[in-house]
């Protein structure tokens, strides 16, 4: 395994509960959103954006960009708060979100730079991931295609569409990612509808199959900087994640998915995501 | 046609890619994989996948055709065509084959009936039935470079041309004013149009003088020539290979009752699973042939 310099480690640790942050604030402030999913997936989406992917918020459009898209588009606020801060939403635009004719919408739209495919509406991503993989290929071109999906999203028989027509075109470019925080809007995703044995099921399509901490800054970089990316095989990274990761009372609970923090709960949140940040600041 | 015309084009730019669902056969991509293997996508029995790989295709750059039957794109993957393609505003065009009722004797799964009346409430979407080879040929070469999602529909047998040759007048959102004539209107659209003409023929022959329309773009819609058709004939039939709700009569009369009130006459598929029966049959039966519609017209036109 590759060893990620710790400085780099501590840094995007901090930017992570910065974006932490911002999350809690406009769900608080738009008095709604999916906070839950949003913060378990907030170490991933700053990792991608802050280390792996080949990006410009200057030249958006850039030809030979890496591409991102949120299959599990309800979790778009993790996704603003990251687009903010690398700087492809200018500052203040944030404080739209919930607005009467705000350009912010509850899913991802194309009308914010750096969002690639209007999603919102499940098991979608996949497939335009592998279109995009696939243009990739037949261009000649070496950007990579991230789609990071739900957990919850796996009940949608499309994914598995788009699993089969990765592997028999052998996109070895394309990488998904699964937000693993067993937790979708009615409870337990194994009570809901088993997933399990998803490292076997995913193997069986032909997938590259690793589990990684998805909370944990490390181990997602180290994950991504492991990727061999001309195995023939698509990858499929299993994240392992926290549902509420970050503020401890939301942790680990399905009323979180879309719950919205009262003022007392809004200010013990933001008070434990400080307390964190200038610990990291400290260290 | 459609695909003839495609491989010709495709050989000369390399950002044109078919991409199909085991429909190689149905849609005559044959020739298409043969020759431009590198240019064609073959995604196995899966719809949904495939118009969202065609969006992801055309997000990064390519010019992707989806090719496969009708009746399952516009509902196996509508929900792919509403966001992948239409509200993305991913310009994918989507080759709707052996619409409408093409399919005849296979029953009511296969028929596409509902195709246009869905695919007009999505904003952005562009809906083209085109009423013979020679238009056809003239569209698709419009579609290769049009920046707006577009669906397509096609028959599967072999019809009679409306037009001579490909020397025509053809624009995407731009009817065609096939016969003129001002005692009343017909308007067709896709394989309907040849019906409507040659029933329009027949009434110049016994002394009506009837306007015959090739309404080949359902959206965007050409609303001027149907008020002026309105203001001009007072009496306007709509006939169309699709459900009497929402489709070509619909937009009509959403047109005329809100600008030109005339009355007028809508044939289609009544709201009942269409019989069984070849294409020709099903359109003799439900009154949308030539003889369908000349019997409606003489009625309509002795009308008060």
């Amino acid at each position: 395994m590759l060893k990620v310099k710790e400085s780099k480690v501590k840094e995007l640790e901090s930017l992570a509960e910065n974006i932490r942050r911002k999350v809690v604030e406009i769900v608080f402030s738009a008095k709604g959103g999916h906070i839950g999913g949003s913060l378990s997936s907030v170490d991933i989406e700053t990792v991608l954006y802050f280390h792996v992917m080949n990006i410009d918020p200057e030249n958006p459009k850039m030809e030979n960009r890496d591409r991102f898209i949120l299959s599990k588009g309800h979790s778009v606020e993790a996704l603003y708060a990251v687009l903010e801060t690398k700087g492809f939403i200018d500052q203040g635009m944030l404080d739209t979100y919930g607005q009467f004719g705000s350009k912010l919408a509850g899913h991802p739209t194309k009308k914010i730079p750096g969002v690639e495919l209007n999603s919102g509406a499940l098991g979608h991503g996949l497939s335009v991931g592998v279109g995009m993989a696939m243009a990739a290929k037949m261009d000649r071109k070496t950007f990579k295609t991230y789609v990071l999906m739900g957990d919850g999203e796996q009940g949608e028989g499309s994914i598995y569409e788009a699993a089969m027509s990765g592997s028999h075109y052998k996109l070895d470019n394309l990488v998904a990612i699964i937000d693993r925080n067993t937790l979708q809007i009615s409870g337990k995703t194994e009570d809901v509808m088993s997933l399990e044995p998803m490292r076997e099921r995913w193997e069986a399509f032909g997938w590259e199959v690793i589990d990684m901490e998805g909370n944990n800054i490390q181990d997602i970089m180290e994950t991504f900087d492991g990727l061999d990316y001309s195995n023939a095989k698509p990858k499929l990274l299993i994240a392992h994640t926290t549902k509420g990761n970050g503020v401890s009372f939301m942790e680990k609970l399905a009323k979180w998915h879309h719950g919205v923090p009262n003022e007392e709960q809004f200010n013990l949140a933001i008070t434990e995501i400080d307390a964190k940040i200038k610990c990291l600041n400290e260290e | 046609m459609f695909t003839d015309t495609l491989v010709g084009l495709a050989k000369k730019d390399k950002d044109i890619v078919a991409v199909t669902t085991d429909a190689r056969g149905s849609v005559t991509l044959d020739a298409f994989a043969n020759q431009l293997p590198a240019q064609f996508v073959e995604l196995g029995i899966a719809e949904q996948n495939a118009v969202g790989v065609a969006a992801g295709l055309v997000s990064a750059g390519k010019k992707a055709f989806v090719c496969g039957p009708a009746c399952f794109y516009v509902a196996r993957s509508l929900e792919q065509v509403k966001v992948d393609v239409a509200y993305s505003a991913n310009p994918v065009k989507i080759l709707g084959v052996s619409g409408g009722v093409s399919y005849g004797a296979l029953g009511f799964s296969h028929h596409s009936l509902h195709d246009i009346a869905v695919l007009r409430t999505f904003p952005g979407m562009h809906i083209v039935l085109p009423s013979d080879i020679h238009q056809t040929k003239k569209l698709v070469e419009e579609l290769v470079d049009y920046p707006f999602p577009v669906y397509i529909r096609v028959g599967r047998n072999a019809v009679p041309n409306v037009y001579e040759n490909e020397n025509i007048e053809f624009k995407i959102g731009k009817a065609y004013l096939l016969l003129d004539g001002d005692d009343l209107t017909i308007i067709g659209t896709g394989e309907t149009v040849y019906h409507c003409l040659q029933a329009g023929k027949k009434l110049h022959e016994q002394g009506i003088r009837a306007r015959v329309i090739d309404m080949h773009t359902l959206k965007p819609f050409d609303r001027e020539i149907v008020e002026k058709a309105a203001r001009e004939t007072g009496k306007i039939i709509t006939v169309e290979e699709h459900s009497i709700f929402g489709g070509l009569g619909g937009a009509v009369a959403e047109i005329v009752a809100q600008s030109t009130p005339v009355p007028m006459r809508i044939l289609g598929i009544p709201d009942e699973n269409s019989i069984n029966g070849t294409a020709l049959q099903i359109f003799n039966h439900y009154g949308i042939d030539a003889e369908g519609i000349l019997k409606t017209a003489l009625l309509f036109h002795s009308s008060k």
